[in-house]
Parts: structure tokens; sequence; C-alpha cells
């Protein structure tokens, strides 16, 4: 799972969550796998990005320091920008690990990179 | 065109995964015939709900030959460890989620799906049989083929994009004149794309837009 996918998962569908995001991430095997830069789709993906949780799942994997704290004004042109979030969004691989709800606490495992989201009957 | 390259799927899987057959050939075929259209949108992001082997999204992906944001669900946990490797298989990285429909991507995804891609289960079944986690979930649609349909149609018009488009599979016993009215409520316009006949199906491929996207 890369962090662009992290950046889409909430765990508001359990019973009595609201928010359910950003979901925190415990990692005990990451990945790094290099993918061919396009400035253009990083560029068209950054509105689509919540960035203070993007930078968050950075820090929960041990990665914080490679992106800034906020979204530079022009990024469509900043080059130095643009890879820093190719490389964190797209590179970065979460391959076993959990997800941790940030209200309930339930843990949504991941395993072969792939994340668990399915509930339980008495949790929906 | 290329089919993807399916070859490391073993005949044990397909005991556990819906392997690709008339519909997913179909749905490929569509794609193909689509994707000038679809290319033209500049889709920045790709859903598919049940992507079994995950054949589909690997072909769109290796069709528009740009970069995607390509995320897979399916229930079926096999499905989904699938879907990753045929991706791989074909230098193609897909993004599976194991869940039920689009649960946990529901929120974030929100009018941000550009392609919206869904061969369900369609078969007309007892109801009973609706719900599995396991290669039943392939096909069993419950009455009229409708069931899991049903739960999808709903999330359609908050899934896309202003430009989005969704494709879907059906059989003529899920009433596609039907389905079209439902999703004609929330402003959107249907096209037929191909059908085909296989054995006792009748296939078709639709194709929804938003009616007020020009
Ligand atoms: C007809 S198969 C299509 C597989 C593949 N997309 C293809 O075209 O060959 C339907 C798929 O939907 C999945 N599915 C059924 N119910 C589901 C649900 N509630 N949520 C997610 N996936 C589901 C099944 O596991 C199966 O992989």
């Amino acid at each position: 799972m890369k962090l662009l996918t992290h950046n889409m998962l909430t765990s508001n569908i359990i019973k009595g969550v609201t928010k359910g995001f950003p979901l925190g991430i415990q990692v005990s095997k990451l990945e790094e796998k290099s993918v061919d830069f396009n400035p253009d789709f990083v560029a068209r993906m950054i509105p689509k990005i919540d960035w203070s949780a993007l930078k968050q799942a950075a820090s929960d994997v041990g990665k914080g320091d490679e992106i800034p704290a906020d979204i530079v004004p022009q990024y469509e042109q900043n080059e130095d920008f643009l890879k820093k979030a190719h490389h964190v969004l797209m590179e970065i691989e979460v391959i076993e690990g959990e997800l941790v709800c940030p209200e309930s606490g339930r843990k949504f495992p991941v395993s072969n990179g792939i994340p668990n989201m399915l509930l339980n009957e008495d949790e929906v | 065109m290329s089919t993807p390259d399916i070859s490391h799927i073993k005949s044990s899987d397909y005991q556990l995964i819906y392997e690709p057959a008339e519909d997913s050939f179909l749905f490929l075929d569509a794609l193909l015939q689509d994707i000038n259209f679809i290319r033209n949108l500049r889709p920045v992001t790709c859903l598919e709900i049940g992507s079994g082997s995950g054949i589909v999204s690997t072909f769109l992906a290796k069709e528009l030959g740009c970069p995607v944001l390509s995320i897979c669900t399916d229930i079926n946990p096999h499905a989904t460890e699938v879907t990753k490797k045929t991706g791989l298989q074909n230098g193609i990285s897909l993004e599976p989620v194991l869940t039920d429909l689009v649960n946990g991507l529901g929120e974030r995804l929100k009018s941000n799906v550009d392609v919206l891609l869904f061969n369900p289960p369609y078969v007309v079944t007892p109801s009973e049989e609706v719900g599995s986690h396991g290669i039943e979930a392939s096909w069993a649609g419950g009455k009229c083929g409708r069931e899991v349909i049903d739960r999808v149609l709903p999330l359609v018009p908050n899934l896309l994009s202003k430009i989005g488009v969704f494709y879907m599979v059906v059989i003529k016993e899920n009433r596609p004149d039907e389905i079209c009215s439902i999703l004609m409520k929330s402003g959107f316009t249907m096209v037929t794309v191909l059908s085909r006949r296989s054995g006792p199906e009748f296939l078709s491929i639709l194709r929804f837009t938003r009616v007020d996207y020009r």
C-alpha cells in the first residue's frame, strides 16, 4: 500500500466513529520502490491529498522529514517539491503492519501490502 | 491491444477467485473502444469494485499509458492478492484494498473518482447465496442479479468526479433500463458501449456520464 492510498482510507465505517482519519500506521515492513516521476500527474494529484495526513503518515513510517509540513505556493512549477511529494506518495509502500483508527483504536491489518478494511458484523 | 498476461494465475487460484470469462473480455473490448474518450478525460483516479483477477484494471492502466492511481477493491482476500500480482506481472502497480464495496474509501474518494469500473456478481441466484467472501461472491447476485448492483448504484453519484465515468457489466436479467432510470434521477446519462451473447447470457457494457458534463 502506497502512502497515496493510505491518504484515501478512513475508519468512520465503524459504528460510533465520526471522522476516523487519518489512520495511524504501525509498520513492521516497509519497502521503497522506484516509480517513474511524472510531474504533471503528481501536480494534479496534490489537490486531492490531505497534506497534513500525508505528513503524519510519513512520520509514522519514519520518513517525516522527506516532505515539508505544508504544500508550497505554486507547487505546479516547483520540481523539487513535486519530486518529494512523488517519492512519499508513490514510492514508499507499507507491506506489513497495522492501520489504527484514531478514535476507537481498532486496528486494520496490512499484509502483503494489502489493507484489510473488513469489519465484523457487530462493528457496523 | 494486448490482453494482460495472466499466465501467473494457476488453476488452483481459479478455485478461489473469478477466472476471466466472456464478461471480463467484453469489458476489455468496451474499454479499448472507448480508450480515447477515457484518455481525454485525463483521469487521475480509477477505482474498480470487485477486481477479481485484476485483469480489467491492469488492462485499463496499460492501455491508458499514463500514470493513474488504480485502487481495486474486492471482498475476497485471494482476489486482492491475485489482483496485486496481475498488476506486477504486467508492469502496473495496482492498489488493492480488501473491503466490502468501497467501505473505508468512500469518504476520501468522494467526487474524486474519474473512472469507476464494476463487473458485478450479476447472476440471478437465491438471495441466501449473496454475501459470501469466497468464490460464490463472484457471481451470486440474488434477486434479478441486482442485490450487489443495487448497493453500488447509490454510491456512484458521490464517488464520481465532475468528469467521472462509470462502466459496468450487466446481463439482460439485471434490467439495464431500470438501472438507467435509477442513475438518470441523479443526473446521469447511459450509453450501451457493447453487447454480446455468450451462451445463455446476453451481456452488455454500460457507460454512465453526468448529463451536465460536455
Ligand atoms: C464477476 S467477478 C469480476 C472479476 C473481474 N473484475 C473480472 O471482470 O474478471 C465479481 C467480483 O466482485 C467481487 N465482489 C462481490 N461482492 C463484492 C463486494 N460486496 N465488495 C467487493 N467485491 C465484491 C467478487 O469477489 C469478484 O471478484
